[in-house]
């Protein structure tokens, strides 16, 4: 049964993912006086992606060819550990949370090698920032879940998930709140959203992500968008049950279970409206100031730990 | 048994090394024989180590007493084992690669010169590992960094080989005097040289001896181990070594330091102060950071990996510093982790930086060049060797499921199970070093993917690059031995875990249950903080991959693709020189770290008396080497000035000379006379 519901749950994630992003851009349009796309939009624009025909550079390599299925598989596989709205997660109980950062860092590794496989200019640049942040990000990321397993004793998310969900709100929230800050400062640059990145643009020289795979089409840039939303959708649910583990079900009633999805959803929708709010109200950094903001991050990451520090013993 | 293993494999050495004599020096009979032997010795070492590992039952050797010192005794236990294996395995898959490697040194250059030092190199690495002796542990040092040193300057017509040759002859040379002070210290206190009585008598030495004996030890074999800020010969004397030696320097010549270091710390040394562990930790944390910055700045192929040397040592220190810790916590569980994750490392930089310096020596056999900037596309040219260096980037870069994740997760774990810690300071600053490890660990993969991208990808840089051919099949063997060994470490580790589990339980003398295998290949710390299993993680990896590819194959049909140029912004004619460089794509590092880089750029513009006759552009951009300027140049100085206020006394006058030679013997004959 366990297993039958973490199953559905990877689903769930693959699924839902390109929502996120749309919700985030009817955000911004409404902000701006447009309609919007409807929530059907994204996934006609994948699906059409999905039937084109491609254009692949002369130069490029098997590098190339490899990369969309090498990127979708390590997101996949990340969202085999994650747990969304069940308590446990497909391969939870085979990988902590250092193998899934590094999950990631398999598929960015690859995205960015491929970035420099076809020889332009902005393949280049964009896989030298796209590391070059990433890099500063990553301390940040692991700080955080480092002083969250100094409470709960485990790096594996669903001990700490489980461990966070037995105590009082006001507790978890008091003692979390700033690694709370510092992964939602990394979930914004992972995701490649403003300050950090500008998703929509391709006419810039501060692209980051863009320019990796601008040489993508069809098939291959389906596969790579809708990885990079899964990612994104997975940093979200991070931030959703690990700071806010509650309505998390353990039982299989079907009506409870309908309510687990419902608030874990809810959950989401909630932390891509802050999101996109910060995206609406800010405008892109300049590439050099955005390691302020990851050096904010970590700062935030060792106070919480420090605060882990006094409080736990 | 594993006696007569031992002696055949010191005969092959010896034989590879005199073999190459007898026949035209230049010639290929030469060549082939020296590495044929060199690779039935390693081969012959790899059986009798892994016996003694699986066995679990040591062996001792002793010589005749013909010897000036006495009986040069051996033993191999399970950590010379460990290390007989990791040196005989590399050198086998080095040895092979050098078959095809050598050729074009044939009719250049004296093959037997080359394979002489060569098997002594190898002979020496095992001996230093397996001797019981202080003296002769000395003497086999020496020959390993002789040896080592007529191989950086094997090409010795270039003057950086002799540059760089005689600052490691120097600063090796600096180590071994430190090495022999310690032992020296250890044999005042024992009244041997015996590694046996060192071992005897650590109880009785005092604190102040033990201290300096662990400050002297750290200081000499740090230095071989190219630990920062005795590094600076490493950079420079690696890469100017043939390819396969290159890879034995790297891959385990500095990793005997770490070798000497445990038989040192662990077994001469009893009862451990808190404060080394920390030293320890802060040293390794040093050589991460440092070793990867400096390694991101390079576009020499082979000094880069030689920097990235430098930052596993740090890996490898940070485990061994956390075993030291929780040694003087008296927490056996947490310290055999710890050690493991050590001794993993050393087994695992081991397979994938001699694949990589392989790789390195294949592009640089096929192009004649090091230097990144030159190279390009040579995925298509050499796609073997792509593929290869692939692997050993993925590997370093500690990517799952190779084995550089497996000792990497464990570092982690073991630095963090330092919240468990009594000490407030060790409670906060473990998850900050396993902190600034994640950070080092994200910069070596932007440094493996500028490697790899920049040698491989893109359009190639020179004409050599676009002419260069793919490497024939010793060569190709070599790295394939080493490429599956990579992937072969991961899936392998609950068993090497146990087998490590072992060896730690030795050096740190324990009593310890190990837990048994847990199902699905599951690992986890003695806290159980972390959990990870490499088969799943690999076994999902390619069910995902392979189910990915035919969902979408099926579902959409085949790729329908056309082929064109690639984007060039309208303005046609894209040239390999608009691609990314070595030195583009680590600029924003060294812009966020100018602190530490200090870099200086310098532009030359040159024109004909306006700005738009521009006849040339030429443009500098240095980075400051920060140890070499604040603590190696000052010394430097001291020594010249003193140097030269000694010179006074030499006047050049043989008489003056006889004189002082004279009034010394009478000072030695008072001394005499008086200290009776």
């Amino acid at each position: 049964m366990n297993m039958a519901l973490s199953f559905f749950q990877i689903l769930l994630i693959v699924a839902v993912a390109p929502s996120v992003s749309w919700w985030i851009k009817k955000m911004k349009a409404t902000s701006q006086n447009r309609i919007g796309p409807t929530l059907l939009q994204v996934y006609s624009d994948l699906g059409k992606l999905f039937r084109k025909e491609m254009v692949v550079s002369e130069r490029a390599s098997w590098i190339f060819h490899a990369m969309p299925y090498v990127l979708f598989s390590t997101t996949l596989l990340a969202s085999l550990i994650v747990p969304a709205f069940f308590k446990y997660s497909f391969l939870g109980f085979a990988g902590d949370v250092i193998v899934l950062i590094y999950l990631f860092a398999f598929g960015k590794f690859f995205l960015a090698l491929a970035a420099l496989d076809t020889g332009t200019t902005f393949g280049g640049m964009g896989s030298s920032r796209e590391m070059t942040l990433s890099s500063l990000a990553e301390p940040a990321l692991l700080l955080s879940f480092f002083a969250l397993a100094y409470d709960a004793r485990t790096l594996s998310l669903e001990g700490i998930i489980s461990h966070f969900g037995n105590q009082s709100p006001v507790e978890v929230l008091f003692f979390t709140s700033l690694a709370f800050g510092a992964i939602f400062l990394v979930t914004i640059a992972e995701s490649g959203r403003i300050p950090v990145d500008n998703p929509a643009t391709h006419l810039e020289l501060t692209m980051i992500h863009e320019a990796m795979i601008l040489e993508y089409s069809g098939r291959y840039l389906a596969l790579i968008e809708w990885a990079h939303q899964i990612k994104q959708f997975l940093f979200l649910s991070l931030l959703a049950n690990v700071f806010f583990p509650w309505g998390l079900m353990n039982t299989r009633t079907f009506t409870e279970l309908g309510l687990s999805v419902l608030v874990f959803l809810s959950k989401i929708f909630i932390l891509a409206f802050i999101m996109g709010w910060i995206e609406i109200h800010s405008a892109k950094l300049r590439l050099f100031r955005v390691p302020d903001l990851l050096a904010i991050a970590f700062v935030l990451a060792v106070i919480s730990l420090l605060g882990q520090l006094i409080v736990v013993r | 048994m594993p006696q007569l293993f031992f002696i055949l494999q010191v005969v092959f050495y010896l034989l590879g090394a005199g073999v190459g004599f007898l026949f035209s020096k230049r010639g290929s009979t030469a060549r082939y024989l020296i590495h044929f032997l060199a690779i039935v010795g390693s081969g012959t070492g790899i059986v009798y180590s892994l016996g003694v590992l699986i066995s679990g039952r040591s062996f001792t050797f002793q010589t005749l007493p013909l010897l000036p010192m006495g009986i040069a005794s051996f033993e191999c236990d399970l950590l010379s084992a460990f290390f007989v294996f990791v040196i005989s395995f590399l050198s086998f898959a080095c040895s092979i690669y050098a078959l095809g490697y050598t050729q074009e040194y044939e009719h250049k250059r004296s093959v037997a010169f080359l394979g002489f030092f060569y098997n002594i190199f190898l002979l020496s690495m095992i001996l230093v590992v397996m001797v019981r002796h202080a003296f002769y542990f000395l003497v086999f040092w020496e020959l390993m960094s002789l040896a080592s040193y007529f191989l950086v300057i094997y090409e010795h017509e270039k003057p950086e080989a002799r540059k760089a040759g005689f600052l490691y002859f120097v600063m090796t040379h600096i180590g071994t005097a430190f090495i022999m002070f310690a032992f020296l210290l250890l044999f005042v206190n024992s009244g041997s040289f015996s590694f046996d009585v060192f071992h005897l008598k650590a109880a009785s030495l005092s604190p102040v001896w033990k201290n300096l004996v662990f400050i002297f030890a750290l200081i000499g074999f740090g230095t071989k181990a190219g630990m920062i800020p005795l590094h600076i010969w490493l950079p420079e004397a690696h890469p100017q070594a043939p390819s396969h030696v290159s890879a034995l320097m790297s891959g385990v010549m500095i990793k005997t330091a770490i070798y000497a270091l445990l038989r040192v710390i662990f077994g001469f040394l009893g009862n451990i102060p808190s404060w080394w562990g920390s030293l320890i930790l802060s040293l390794g944390i040093l050589s991460v950071l440092l070793g990867i910055l400096y390694a991101l700045m390079e576009h020499d192929l082979k000094k880069l990996l030689a920097f990235s040397s430098i930052e596993n040592i740090g890996v490898i220190f940070l485990g061994m510093g956390m075993a030291l810790v929780f040694v003087s916590a008296k927490n056996g569980s947490l310290a055999s982790f710890a050690l493991i994750a050590a001794l993993y490392h050393v087994l695992n930089h081991a397979a994938f930086k001699g694949l990589l310096f392989l790789g390195a020596g294949s592009v640089l056999s096929r192009t004649h060049t090091r230097n990144m900037e030159q190279l390009g596309g040579l995925i298509k040219k050499m796609p073997f060797t792509a593929g290869s260096f692939l692997i050993g980037s993925l590997a370093i870069s500690a990517l799952p499921p190779f084995n550089g994740f497996v000792s990497e997760w464990m570092t982690f774990l073991s630095l963090l199970s330092g919240i468990q810690s009594d000490k407030i300071g060790m409670r906060f600053f473990a998850p900050v070093l396993a902190a600034i490890l994640g950070l080092a660990g994200a910069l070596v993969a932007m440094c493996f993917v500028k490697a790899m991208g920049v040698t491989f990808l893109g359009m190639p840089r020179s004409s050599e690059a676009s002419n260069a051919q793919e490497v024939p099949l010793s060569m190709k063997v070599g790295k394939a031995i080493l490429s599956s060994s990579c992937l072969l470490f991961a899936l392998l580790a609950p068993w090497l875990v146990r087998l490590l589990g072992h060896v730690a339980k030795e050096v740190l003398s324990l009593e310890l249950e190990f837990p048994s295998l847990r199902p699905l290949g599951l690992l986890t710390d003695p806290l159980e903080l972390g959990r990870f299993s490499p088969w799943l993680v690999f076994l999902g990896f390619f069910v995902v991959l392979i189910g990915l590819i035919f969902v979408v194959r099926f579902s959409l049909g085949k790729a329908t693709f056309r082929i064109g140029p690639s984007w060039d912004c309208g303005t046609p004619g894209l040239l390999p020189r608009m691609q990314y460089s070595a030195t583009g794509y680590s600029k924003p590092i060294r812009r966020i770290f100018s602190f530490l880089y200090q870099p200086t750029r310098r532009v030359e513009i040159e024109d004909e008396g306006h700005e738009i006759l521009r006849t040339a552009k030429r443009f500098e951009s240095r980075i400051h080497p920060l140890f070499e300027e604040i603590l190696y140049r000052p010394v430097l100085k001291l020594i010249l000035t003193l140097s030269r206020k000694v010179r006074r006394i030499q006047t050049g006058h043989i008489q003056l000379y006889l004189s002082y030679i004279f009034v010394t013997l009478i000072l030695l004959l008072v001394y005499v006379r008086m200290s009776r």
